[in-house]
């Protein structure tokens, strides 16, 4: 950062340091949500069919997105504080009217009609509910005692359940790995996160009978031997792992990908987006792209360590750790490590709602990296 | 809230954080590295398996079937074409919910209730991945609401294909035959890569006999598909040879005349060329359009041919079974002369019946009722006026052994080795065959009946043709063939071979008794003759349906037509340089004279005046049949 001001100051002298000073932004951060950007656009050029149609449209949302990053950034971190538990409230009251009044398409129910656009309030609580939970835990004992880590499991299970209810089990479990990050951040005591663990462990057979839908035990048996129907829901992935295998050391090359221009690959503009990727630019493509996450993750942390508050510490910890979880999550499944749920490759995969609240997230990150000092009360 | 902060420590709480964050990383780094290994094992170390899988996907051999050999008549006039016809058909792998989108294709073109019944049938039995047809012969209009609509149609394609087409209809049915879908008896036979573009095979006729030079050599492409089969580009190919065509010695113009000479009469002709043995028309009435069959018949057509009483189905000429009667006199006549056990100077008396020592009842003449031929009957007075008693005294004389294996050489009793499946052989009986068929012994009753061509003696349609080409071609080899050339190579006929050693004055002797049938004024054909423009030699003949006691008369009005005797013609012509024979048979036609011999009377015009005035002769041969008929 000092040596990119710096840079900036030798070549224009006064104009950046001015507009860095007088505008919260992160220069490093947002060079490389662009690379990310425009690596996307090109993948989804390509998985779109070599169509304009995507392209245009998800880069009017990353247009937006930036724009949005860059209000949010603006807003400082007490605002931020003090607002999380109305966001929240928010948030929760949208799912609730997701459920009663939502529409949907495949049997489930996810989009709030506006009118003038539809919104998913799921992936909006992606980033309420770390808020939350930062907000929250960051004016109590450090690390949080047991009747502070039951009330930020209430606070993270009722958007949970809300969201298994439409039923979408892959942001839920998203939503709950960013409450849940926020308090392994606050430095939850071992034992918790062992019963956690456990807890999980038994949930399985409890979620198998009572939970899951049929079409989402169908994916987790897919998961274990997907050519047990070929034809039917091993497809995906069958399909997903032929075009990720096929694409080898250095891909087909891009738009050359047999697989997903030949719409062998389902859903490859959205969640199987990093098939088309890893067909058409290979495992240098897929190298490439982790290496890009993992500057963005270092720079989030880094963000987190060197923030002012406690707040803006775990919000930003938990944020930058919550989107490799995405991408883990997301690649996982495509390449037939996890089951296959619904979560998209950040920044990658098309959809509106995901890209403007990543981007309302890394504004978050960015007005937390120019927190100013707080005054500290020592005793 | 606000008491709570007051004990925060943000040295400790950064401490902790930083702790945190540092497990984090470890933790972020260990998870990729499980990506990374888990994207190598794929793109790396399975790589190959990929590629091949991917491959498999998108590349697929595509047969692409050739087009079935054209067959022509003897003057380049089509008898089975092929005509380029846009089936809907439907990929099962490829498509959802069937009931679902049969329902949606049916919103689009109009759907019958038996092609879904049918198209469920060929669902059955279909290979994997392959076009199943739901509706055959789209319309233009159709084809284009179907491509219009074919992205929402899953698994749905219109796929133009060469199909049989039959432009006689009905004419040639019995002699080209047919072709149908590939049953499941015939799927284990047939060489499964030639036939792979391929659903249909010669049923009968000459599409069956054929079938190997008319299917042609199947090419093969490879082509890259989409995810729902649509073909996207070809990247090599191996173009298919088509089949042989054929050329046939039939003539179209003739074939029609013989047809229609038949004016809805049950029965069956075969003309041949003397010359080379080329069958020039084969006809078998009533018969049936055999574009039914190509694309598969409904039960409704199929039970109605099937159950009819006229058995339009069942080619007569070759596989109709019938006494010969009496068209077989001039060949037994030719055997006794042969023999020596007459001679032309043999003269009989004819009382009108015929007596067997021992046996009380007697052999009765056709014309016993007007007192029989008289006294001092010749050979060549048998044949022409067709004296039974005669042929009953000469058989006994010339006895079964004779008679029996010389007519075989004739052709009778054995297959004649057409260029057609499912010909019969007729019984050209004989002691052995007796002793095998009846498990009896022969008795002369048995040879009185046969010298008449009655009693066990039957021979088809197609038999009496060849035998009459020998006769007239005095004792050549001639074999029936229908296919003159196969892609512009004649099939080689072999030199015409000499039957036996017969005494030329007795082939004169019995050329000249058959043209006194037709010239004579006491012929039994002698009807026909009335404005010919050339000599014919023939032979009439009645065959019995139902058996009549020597004490019954046959009465017709007694009797419903279906059990009327059976009308026979035999005959060639010109006399004096024989090309064309005929033999005929019209099934409950009483006489010979006239249900039969009017019939070769428009043939054989139709054939010899054929480069003077075709219409013209055709007509008149027509206007005679009517006037002869009448009489």
């Amino acid at each position: 950062m000092q040596i990119n001001d710096f840079v900036r100051t030798m070549q224009n002298p006064g104009g950046a340091r001015r507009l860095s000073r007088s505008v919260n932004v992160d220069f490093i951060l947002f060079l490389l949500l662009f690379l990310l950007c425009a690596f996307g656009l090109a993948v989804l050029f390509s998985a779109g069919g070599q169509d304009l149609f995507y392209v245009k449209r998800q880069l009017m949302f990353m247009i937006v997105g930036f724009v949005l990053m860059l209000g949010v950034a603006q807003i400082s971190v007490r605002t931020m504080q003090r607002w999380a538990f109305v966001i929240y409230g928010l948030g929760l009251i949208s799912l609730l009217a997701v459920l009663l009044f939502g529409v949907g398409a495949k049997g489930a129910q996810r989009w709030l009609d506006l009118g003038f656009t539809r919104l998913q309030p799921a992936e909006m609580m992606k980033i309420c509910v770390p808020l939350m939970i930062s907000a929250y835990l960051s004016k109590r004992f450090i690390p949080p005692t047991f009747k502070h880590v039951c009330w930020s499991v209430v606070m993270i299970l009722m958007p949970t359940l809300l969201i298994v209810r439409q039923p979408d089990l892959g942001t839920a479990i998203l939503v709950f790995a960013s409450g849940f990050l926020v308090l392994f951040l606050a430095g939850l005591g071992k034992r918790y996160i062992l019963g956690t663990g456990l807890i999980s462990l038994a949930a399985i057979p409890v979620m198998w009978l009572f939970v899951l839908r049929d079409y989402q035990k169908q994916r987790i048996l897919t998961l274990l031997s997907p050519e047990d129907d070929t034809l039917g829901s091993g497809w995906n992935i069958i399909q997903s792992k032929t075009a990720i295998g096929s694409g080898g050391f250095d891909g087909k090359g891009w738009t050359e990908g047999t697989q997903s221009q030949l719409s062998f690959l389902p859903e490859s503009h959205t969640d199987f987006i990093i098939a088309v990727l890893a067909e058409e630019f290979g495992l240098i493509g897929v190298m490439a792209l982790c290496t890009l996450y993992l500057l963005i993750i270092g720079r989030c942390l880094l963000i987190a360590t060197n923030a002012q508050s406690q707040f803006g510490r775990l919000l930003a910890g938990s944020l930058g750790s919550i989107f490799f979880v995405y991408i883990f999550v997301n690649m996982g499944m495509v390449s037939g490590i996890l089951p296959v749920v619904g979560a998209p490759l950040p920044m990658i995969s098309y959809g509106g709602t995901a890209i403007l609240t990543l981007f309302i997230g890394f504004g978050m990150l960015m007005a937390i990296s120019r927190e100013p000092k707080q005054m500290r009360t020592q005793f | 809230m606000i008491e709570e902060q007051a004990f925060s420590d943000p040295a400790r709480e950064r401490q902790i954080f930083v702790g945190r964050a540092l497990l984090a990383s470890f933790l972020i780094l260990v998870f990729t590295a499980v990506l990374i290994a888990r994207y190598f094992d794929l793109q790396i170390n399975q790589h190959q398996d990929f590629v091949t899988q991917s491959d498999n996907n998108r590349v697929h051999l595509r047969p692409n079937p050739p087009a079935r050999g054209v067959i022509y008549d003897r003057n380049g006039e089509i008898l089975a074409d092929n005509q380029s016809v846009s089936n809907l058909t439907i990929i099962r792998e490829r498509s959802g919910d069937l009931d679902e989108l049969i329902e949606n294709i049916s919103a689009l073109v109009p759907l019958s209730e038996s092609d879904v019944k049918r198209f469920y049938k060929r669902l059955k039995r279909r290979r994997p991945f392959e076009q199943t047809p739901l509706k055959f012969n789209l319309s233009e209009q159709e084809q284009a609401i179907l491509a219009v609509n074919e992205h929402r149609l899953d698994g749905v394609k219109v796929s133009a294909r060469l199909s049989r087409f039959y432009p006689k209809r009905g004419l040639f049915a019995h002699v080209v035959g047919y072709v149908g879908r590939i049953n499941e008896r015939e799927i284990t036979l047939i060489d499964p890569i030639q036939y792979s573009g391929t659903d249909s095979i010669g049923k009968v006729g000459l599409e069956k006999f054929y079938e190997d030079s008319l299917l042609g050599n199947v090419g093969s492409e490879h082509v890259e598909t989409n995810a729902r089969g649509r073909v996207m580009r070809v990247l090599d190919k191996v173009d298919p040879d088509s089949g042989s065509d054929l050329v046939l010695h039939v003539d179209s113009k003739l074939q029609q005349i013989a047809f229609d000479a038949f004016a809805g009469e049950r029965g069956a002709l075969v003309a041949m060329d003397i010359k080379t043995g080329g069958v020039l028309a084969m006809v078998s009435a009533p018969s049936y359009d055999a574009n039914l069959f190509v694309s598969g018949i409904s039960q409704k057509n199929y039970s109605r041919l099937l159950n009819s009483a006229d058995n339009p189905m069942f080619n007569r000429a070759i596989q109709g079974q019938y006494p010969p009667g009496s068209t077989v006199k001039p060949l037994f006549g030719l055997i006794a002369l042969d023999s020596k056990t007459v001679s032309p100077s043999t003269k009989i008396d004819d009382p009108g019946y015929f007596k067997m020592e021992g046996i009380e009842r007697p052999w009765r003449d056709h014309n016993s009722e007007r007192g029989g031929h008289g006294k001092g009957v010749d050979l060549a007075e048998a044949i022409i006026e067709s004296c039974d008693v005669f042929f009953y005294k000469m058989g006994i004389k010339t006895g079964i052994d004779i008679l029996s294996s010389e007519s075989m050489a004739f052709g009778l009793g054995a297959k004649t080795g057409i260029d057609l499946p499912g010909e019969a052989r007729g019984i050209m009986p004989s002691r052995i065959w007796k002793k095998e068929n009846r498990g009896a012994s022969w008795f002369n009753g048995d040879t009185i009946n046969m010298s008449i061509g009655q009693g066990f003696m039957l021979s088809t349609p197609l038999q009496l043709a060849v035998m009459t080409s020998r006769i007239a071609s005095k004792g050549k080899v001639i074999e029936p063939r229908l296919v003159k050339s196969i892609d512009g190579v004649d099939l080689i006929t072999t030199e015409s071979t000499q039957l036996t050693d017969i005494d030329p004055k007795y082939w004169d002797y019995i050329h000249q008794s058959m043209k006194g049938v037709v010239h004579s004024t006491k012929g039994t054909a002698t009807s026909i003759n009335r404005g010919l423009n050339y000599t014919m030699a023939g032979k009439t003949g009645t065959a019995q349906v139902v058996s009549i006691s020597a004490d019954e008369d046959y009465d017709k009005s007694k009797l419903n037509k279906r059990q009327w005797d059976h009308a026979l013609f035999i005959a060639f012509a010109p006399f004096e340089d024989p090309q064309i024979a005929v033999g005929i048979i019209v099934e409950n036609g009483e006489h010979g004279s006239s249900a039969a011999a009017p019939i070769a009377r428009a043939v054989i015009d139709g054939y010899l005046n054929a480069d003077s005035d075709t219409t013209n002769v055709g007509n008149l041969a027509l206007q005679g049949l009517s006037v002869y008929a009448n009489q």
